[in-house]
């Protein structure tokens, strides 16, 4: 049952994913985005992520596309002219990305194998769930979650001195 | 129960097509969301990786990844938005400001 759950999920996520790059209208772009995460968001449920997987959905699926939405509307965007040459350069992208995903598969390999050496795959009992998030926030990685509240104020104040009203 | 591997695997295949987008696309705001792609990926992976190390501080790197994004993704379009009240356009072919 699992297994077919990943692999409807993972086929939905990278089918979408294939679709975004290749759909010319930004907007067509932004959904197919959304439905990328929300299918990863089913996948870190099998993975027992619940939490993760409900922020996933409220913060990227809701928040950041709805963002990215507003500001393809606002600048009122007309589909993507193909630039000359495009093709030839897809090629070439297609064949670096490729190159790419071959060596992470390869470097990749030794990693996992190296860390499975070192801890013994130990698959349930795992408690992925909020309470146990959360325990772990608020302890050891306290000082991190602070420091993130300060990056978000930068942040908000970074985004209103770069879009605001310029006279 | 799904390997692993296989959840290693799909992270890897979506980190490369989000590589791909940012090559082949023109459009500023959609290298963005490609971008926006490869950082889910490497969520992904890291998740996949926590249980299989049967921790969950993969989890929490997931969680600050989450606020990254959030962070990148105001002040990014807050730049794209810019440069096109500058430029009209947000091809990024147009831009090359730091080109002499």
């Amino acid at each position: 049952m699992e297994q077919q759950l990943f692999w409807l999920w993972g086929g939905i996520a990278v089918i979408s994913a294939v679709m975004m790059i290749l759909k010319r209208n930004p907007v067509h772009s932004a959904l197919c985005l959304v439905v990328v995460f929300v299918s990863l968001a089913l996948l870190y449920v099998l993975l027992g992520a619940e939490f993760l997987a409900a922020v996933q959905v409220i913060v990227y699926a809701g928040a950041i596309m709805v963002l990215f939405l507003f500001v393809i509307m606002l600048l009122n965007l007309e589909t993507e002219v193909r630039s000359q040459g495009l093709s030839r350069v897809a090629f070439k992208a297609c064949s670096l990305a490729g190159t790419g995903l071959l060596l992470l598969l390869l470097l990749g390999g030794g990693a996992v194998k190296a860390l499975r050496a070192m801890a013994p795959e130990q698959v349930s009992g795992v408690p992925g769930n909020t309470q146990a998030v959360a325990e772990l926030l608020f302890t050891k990685y306290l000082l991190p979650f602070e420091v993130t509240s300060i990056l978000l104020l930068a942040a908000i104040v970074g985004a209103l001195v770069l879009a605001g009203k310029r006279d | 129960m799904v390997g692993t591997t296989q959840y290693l695997v799909l992270g890897a295949v979506l980190f490369c097509i989000g590589v791909a987008g940012v090559f082949i696309r023109r459009n500023a705001i959609v290298v963005f969301m490609c971008i926006e792609l490869m950082l889910s990926a490497v969520s992904l992976t890291f998740i996949a990786l926590s249980r299989s190390q049967g921790s969950i501080d993969g989890q929490i790197f997931v969680f600050f990844i989450m606020t990254v994004a959030a962070a990148e993704a105001a002040v990014g379009l807050a730049i794209i938005l810019s440069l096109y009240r500058r430029r009209q356009t947000i091809n990024v072919d147009e831009f090359d400001l730091l080109k002499w």
